[in-house]
């Protein structure tokens, strides 16, 4: 889009945003504050956002503080992506009745209200344009994931903060909102009122912009909104070298280094659960007392437990090494085997909300510093 | 059913099974089931040698199974189960007449179209011999167009043998090789004794325009792998079915990960060179 096309919406015309997006059927939903954390949940208008909040993030560590504005979206990312809607955690496959001989399976129907999601950075529309490859890109399309992709409508944010463990700069997937978007938004935080320049992505986003109160962006207002992510770019907390990063660590499978992370690593999963591309999954069967009832549920499942890799005799990877270099490998260089792509956006969820701070970008950087040839 | 709608969509759905009647059931071995199932109401479709079917057993769970019967009957679902897990073992329960959830059939299978005008050597180990049969009713169905058949199968003892009979009658056939072996055997059995691997040396086939279908336990098909590498095939000839953890079987569980491949999607048949390197590396 042209930047001649950029539009202004203020704090009080976001609002009205989100309440034409309701009015459409649309469920909206998007970053506010609960325990101590900024997760994606159901908003109703801009007073649900994180306004004045920002986030403080490292390795194994994540503070919500005080901004000295009112910015809505002046964090970086939170433990939530927007997977946990499009691929939710836990979900209903089907359900078997039995009467007598007969068994009739049925499917579980899809969700009623397609989703509106405000907020989403650059780096999560690339986790979204990762998972899309995954989940409908193959022979097999995931039919939940399909009916939950189709009919979002995504209102991107330009970051304005760069986490501490962000970087996605080096994935070539932030902090800039490239693609993938209906509306994308840059905050102007330091202006009164609330100054959002808007950038149209779709058809979808450019009439529903045309209902709102908007105006013309100004030539000053859209140089500053080029100005935050160029800031924003310049202050990753982290960096990774990744142009080669797939050969080196296919080349090292077996470095030491993996031995010196698994006795860090708890195998935990977290990494898994908060990063914005994995997308596994397991299966449970459930069923009433009498087997007449029946049903099977899927659930997010991680490539750190015993029973992910289990087959008649054992775990194929027994040990807390193997498991996080399938984990880091699968991530970083299998997944362009698989998918045509890295599996890495860049985010930092992964570093920040690791129990112990293992940094993925610090082990790339070990294995790449302390490399035999 | 409902609607004809609603039934295509749970159709179209792969993680959504249809349902399946347990035709007949016979014992196999120790542990070991085969089943043939009959998909209600739909049409049997097909299978290629070396396919599989997620099998569900409704309340208990979901497991994956080679089809092991021919390929030329598909309207008869042919299953040989070991009953080694919670849900293998209540599959093998399942009496004729029971219903079973069935997807399928999925993955890429044996290379028969690449085998024409070859010598084609099976090497199979225990119940391996099962996702092999389908491609051996098929080499015996079109026998002139393949060159050497020869089929090397080696269980740990006598009992295990599966398909004994059928194994009997192919053996009378005069176009076909097959030699079987056992690790271990009391006094009445008189024939081989070892390892599967050591049957490959004196197989009759030419290495040169032979290709080998290998499944077994993956100690055993690196064993003869590095056997038929010896007696002169190349990697490129070699084609192995690999096994891992399947929760979907359709590449979005992400549970069957083998370095670069998933087994359910790119497998479970693969060519060996595709593999190189990944058998020998530990815990992938």
């Amino acid at each position: 889009m042209e930047t001649a096309t950029r539009r202004i919406l203020t704090s009080e015309g976001l609002d009205g945003l989100l309440a034409a997006l309701k009015r459409r059927g649309y469920r909206t939903v998007g970053p506010t504050v609960r325990d101590q954390a900024i997760v994606y949940d159901d908003i109703g208008s801009i007073a649900d956002l994180p306004g004045g909040w920002t986030d403080e993030q490292d390795g194994g560590h994540y503070r919500l503080v005080r901004r000295g504005d009112a910015a809505l979206f002046g964090y970086a990312v939170g433990p939530h992506s927007w997977k946990k809607f499009l691929h939710p955690p836990t979900l209903r496959l089907w359900r078997a009745a039995r009467d007598g001989d007969a068994v009739q399976v049925v499917a579980e129907a899809p969700p009623e209200q397609p989703f509106a999601f405000i907020g989403v950075r650059g780096c999560e529309l690339r986790a979204i344009e990762i998972q899309d490859r995954v989940l409908l890109a193959g022979q097999h399309a995931d039919t939940p994931y399909r009916e939950r992709r189709r009919g979002a409508f995504i209102v991107a944010v330009n970051c304005a903060k760069a986490g501490g463990t962000c970087f996605c700069t080096s994935m070539n997937a932030g902090p800039k909102a490239a693609a993938g978007f209906d509306l994308a938004l840059t905050e102007l935080a330091d202006r009164p009122g609330g100054v959002f320049v808007v950038e149209i992505g779709s058809e979808a986003g450019r009439l529903m912009l045309a209902d709102l109160p908007q105006r013309a962006a100004t030539e000053g207002e859209i140089a500053a909104a080029e100005g935050v992510v160029e800031r924003t770019a310049a202050a990753m907390g982290r960096a990774m070298r990744s142009d080669d990063v797939r050969e080196l660590l296919l080349r090292n499978l077996d470095h030491p280094r993996w031995d010196a992370v698994a006795e860090r690593c708890l195998t935990c999963g977290n990494c898994t659960m908060v990063c914005p591309t994995c997308f596994c999954t397991s299966v449970e069967e459930s069923s009433d007392l009498a087997g007449g009832e029946t049903g099977r549920s899927r659930r997010w499942d991680s490539c750190f437990t015993m029973d992910f890799s289990y087959i008649h005799g054992g775990a194929v990877r027994a040990s807390a090494r193997s498991r996080y270099r399938q984990w880091m490998t699968h991530k970083l260089a299998t997944w362009f085997d698989q998918f045509g792509s890295s599996g890495c956006v860049g985010c930092g969820r992964c570093i920040t909300w690791c129990p112990v701070g293992i940094d993925i970008t610090e082990e790339v950087r070990a294995i790449r510093d302390s490399e035999q040839r | 059913m409902g609607d004809a709608a609603a039934f295509a969509a749970d159709r179209a759905d792969p993680m959504v099974p249809r349902v399946a009647r347990v035709r007949r059931r016979r014992r196999d071995g120790p542990l070991v089931w085969t089943l043939e199932l009959e998909a209600d109401g739909a049409d049997p479709g097909g299978f290629a040698p070396g396919q599989f079917n997620m099998l569900t057993v409704f309340g208990v769970g979901e497991v994956p199974i080679s089809l092991s019967g021919d390929p030329a009957a598909p309207d008869r679902l042919v299953h040989t189960v070991r009953a080694v897990g919670p849900v293998s073992a209540a599959l093998a329960r399942v009496e004729p007449g029971g219903a079973v959830g069935l997807r399928g059939p999925f993955g890429a299978g044996w290379p028969m179209a690449e085998a024409a005008g070859r010598d084609v050597v099976l090497v199979a180990g225990g119940l391996g011999l099962a996702p092999l049969r389908p491609a051996l009713y098929r080499l015996l169905a079109e026998r002139e167009r393949y060159g050497n058949v020869v089929l090397l199968y080696g269980t740990r003892s006598p009992d295990e043998i599966l398909f004994r009979r059928e194994i009997e009658t192919w053996r009378r056939r005069l176009d076909i090789d097959i030699e079987v072996t056992v690790d271990h055997a009391a006094g009445d059995w008189h024939g081989h004794v070892g390892v599967v691997t050591t049957l490959i040396p004196r197989a009759a086939f030419d290495p040169l325009h032979a290709l080998a279908l290998v499944c077994g336990p993956e100690v055993m098909m690196r064993f003869a792998i590095s056997a038929l590498r010896d007696a002169g095939l190349a990697e490129e000839a070699v084609y192995l079915s690999m096994e891992r953890n399947m929760k979907c079987a359709v590449g979005l569980c992400g549970h069957c990960q083998f370095g670069p491949v998933l087994v359910c999607r790119d497998g479970p048949v693969f060519r060996f060179d595709r593999l190189r390197g990944l058998l020998r590396t530990k815990e992938i």
